[in-house]
């Protein structure tokens, strides 16, 4: 699904030249559940924004579902991302003055369809993540853990191949977390992929496989037996 | 521009920020308020100064000699150019079909006139019955000249209100004989000038009777032409500013004059000096629209600066939308749909105020330099295209700057 070779990102500030990306190699499968964990400045976010089309890289290769992602204009990024990604933030970046099921309903207007199929697709995901009886609500209505469930069923909403969480459960209290990575793995239990970058270990083990990012380069890449969130709720 | 989602989400931002918009919305507002008034100003000030030109009988043209300043066909300059019966003729044989009213003078100046015991020195001009009209005079009493004076060369007059009270006192001078240098000459009617006293210090008589009996032979000393009515003011101006140049031509190749000698002959042409009037007027709108456009910028530069501040704002959420798969043009559309909207909404409402206002306070207007304040329909449609470049023009930078969101950076401002 994905395959990347020899990425390679520097950052310049001023004079300095910040590499952070020192030559990545890493494919993830269809279906794959991965957490990529790493100290702060490890590059791990960096790699993600890279995976994302978010961010460009310097050097090397990065094919995502037999497409090579390479110089890409605004507008195919923006394509691509509409129909490869799904992305799962920190701080859930839900649009504040739309409701759960606009918010849900986003990437499918983007994709061109029509408003009555959005509303119905954009519920039928709500009811997925368990909040369909929030779909009017506005996000600052909603508690940490439902606000990051609406933007659980928003990236899934525009059915896409990946996944890409950026510390999906680092705002949220531990309960609330183990409920949010239930939902991701029962989301990936029906086949999705899923990248998770994260730098708790616990929630790392609730993965499938566990990539260590140090200093820009990756020093361990392990599958793990993943422990259920659910057992620990 | 269609699209449903989009307006929902434009009705959305603005009533989410309902003073933000109120007050972007009325520097637009006021800015076409202030242009339509201008305009309307100008168009009222144009109107009266035409309305004040029409009353006159203004399109009158009168022609006088002078004296030549160049050499010509072998004539030296300083020539004094004299007119005579012959020119006068011929003007009305070669433009006889546009001309009105017309008339030729032979003056004589510092004449004594007398009527028992009194006496005075005055002018008296022979000329036609058409006179009358071209110079607006108003008869007081007695009837004017008519054809059958000039055809008999009799020897009638009409005096002005200040010989009859200089020469007559409180009697009625109709049917009395006044000499003119052993001459006499029988009052027929007094006649009153708007122009003033000094006006009224002429005695008129028929031309062919002046030249008979003050030696002028054929001379002629000054011509007044009207042309054929015109359906509008414009059309009169273009057609008598031609005659003018047509006149003047023939004059000066009749009369033996270079044609580039502007001191043998000279042509007033009434209509001229209106249409001065009237370019200046024209400075005075453009002016207006200056200020006016001016004005509309103010505004346009205030829906752009708070656009850039929406743009500011919802960096994040453009940042979101981008992450999501908007593609920039669609950011554009949004930024520049909403400018466009609330430019277009709050210029429609100042230019229908501003008409309200000219349609209903206008006509109480009554000064004697702005009559009828009005903007016509094609004023008001280009201010509303201007209103739609505006909006967009408004929207333009912001949404550049905000379709250029770079996702990464979007989300990561906080």
């Amino acid at each position: 699904m994905i395959e990347i070779s020899n990425l390679h990102k520097s950052y310049k500030t001023g004079a300095n030249s910040l590499h952070v990306l020192k030559g990545i190699n890493f494919s993830v499968a269809e279906g794959e559940l991965v957490s990529i964990m790493g100290s702060s400045g490890s590059g791990k976010s960096t790699l993600l924004n890279i995976l994302g089309m978010l961010d460009e890289a310097d050097e090397g290769s990065y094919v995502l579902d037999g497409v090579p992602i390479k110089n890409l204009n605004e507008k195919q990024a923006a394509k691509y991302r509409n129909k490869f990604l799904g992305f799962i933030f920190q701080s859930f970046n839900l649009i504040g003055y739309k409701s759960a099921l606009d918010n849900v309903a986003l990437p499918l207007y983007y994709q061109g369809l029509a408003r009555g199929e959005r509303i119905d697709r954009a519920m039928s995901y709500l009811e997925k993540v368990g909040l369909a009886n929030w779909a009017d609500h506005l996000p600052n209505e909603l508690s940490g853990g439902q606000k990051q469930r609406v933007a659980i069923a928003r990236a899934l909403a525009s059915d896409p191949k990946v996944l890409l969480a950026d510390e999906p459960t680092g705002a949220l209290d531990t309960k609330t977390s183990y409920e949010v990575m239930d939902l991701i793995q029962e989301i990936n239990d029906e086949g999705r992929t899923i990248l998770v970058v994260t730098h708790e270990h616990d929630i790392a083990q609730m993965t499938k496989r566990i990539v260590n990012l140090k200093d820009g380069v990756i020093i361990e890449d392990t599958v793990v037996s993943q422990v259920r969130a659910l057992e620990n709720v | 521009m269609f699209d449903l989602d989009r307006w929902d989400e434009i009705f959305e931002t603005i009533r989410k920020n309902k003073l933000r918009t109120f007050l972007t919305g009325l520097s637009v507002a006021s800015g076409i308020f202030i242009l339509v008034v201008l305009l309307g100003i100008g168009e009222g000030m144009r109107n009266g100064i035409a309305r004040e030109f029409e009353q006159d009988a203004s399109n009158l043209i009168y022609v006088w000699p002078g004296v030549t300043s160049k050499e010509y066909k072998g004539l030296n300059p300083g020539r004094r150019i004299q007119m005579k019966n012959d020119d006068y003729n011929q003007i009305l044989l070669l433009f006889g079909d546009k001309l009105d009213k017309t008339a030729s003078t032979f003056q004589n100046w510092g004449m004594v006139l007398s009527y028992g015991k009194e006496s005075g020195s005055y002018d008296v001009r022979g000329t036609f019955p058409a006179y009358q009209e071209l110079e607006s005079i108003t008869l007081s009493a007695g009837r004017f000249l008519d054809i059958n004076d000039i055809d008999n060369s009799e020897k009638n007059m009409v005096i002005g209100q200040r010989i009859k009270l200089d020469l007559f006192k409180d009697e009625d001078p109709i049917g009395k004989i006044v000499q003119v240098s052993g001459v006499n000459f029988k009052v027929v009617g007094v006649y009153t000038d708007k122009g003033g006293e000094r006006e009224e210090t002429r005695a008129v008589i028929p031309i062919t009777t002046a030249q008979k009996a003050f030696g002028g032979g054929n001379n002629v000393d000054r011509l007044y032409l009207t042309l054929n009515p015109e359906e509008n003011f414009d059309k009169a101006v273009v057609q008598s500013t031609q005659f003018s140049g047509e006149l003047e031509e023939f004059l000066k190749s009749r009369l033996l004059i270079a044609p580039d000698d502007n001191s043998a002959i000279h042509i007033n042409n009434s209509l001229e000096n209106a249409k001065r009037f009237f370019t200046l007027m024209d400075m005075i709108r453009l002016f207006f629209w200056g200020v006016g456009i001016c004005t509309i910028i103010a505004g346009v530069v205030g829906v752009s600066n708070i656009m850039l501040i929406i743009v500011k704002e919802r960096t994040r959420e453009i940042g979101i939308r981008k992450a999501l798969g908007a593609q920039p043009l669609s950011i554009i559309g949004m930024i520049l749909h909403e400018s466009i909207f609330v430019t277009a909404i709050a210029g429609f409402l100042g230019l229908i105020f501003s008409l309200t206002l000219l349609e209903f306070v206008g006509p109480m207007i009554e000064t004697q330099y702005i009559y009828n304040p009005t903007v016509n329909f094609t004023v008001a449609i280009n201010t509303v295209i201007i209103l739609v470049i505006a909006g967009a023009i408004a929207g333009f930078f912001p949404a550049w700057r905000a379709a250029r969101i770079k996702p990464i950076i979007a989300l990561r401002d906080e």
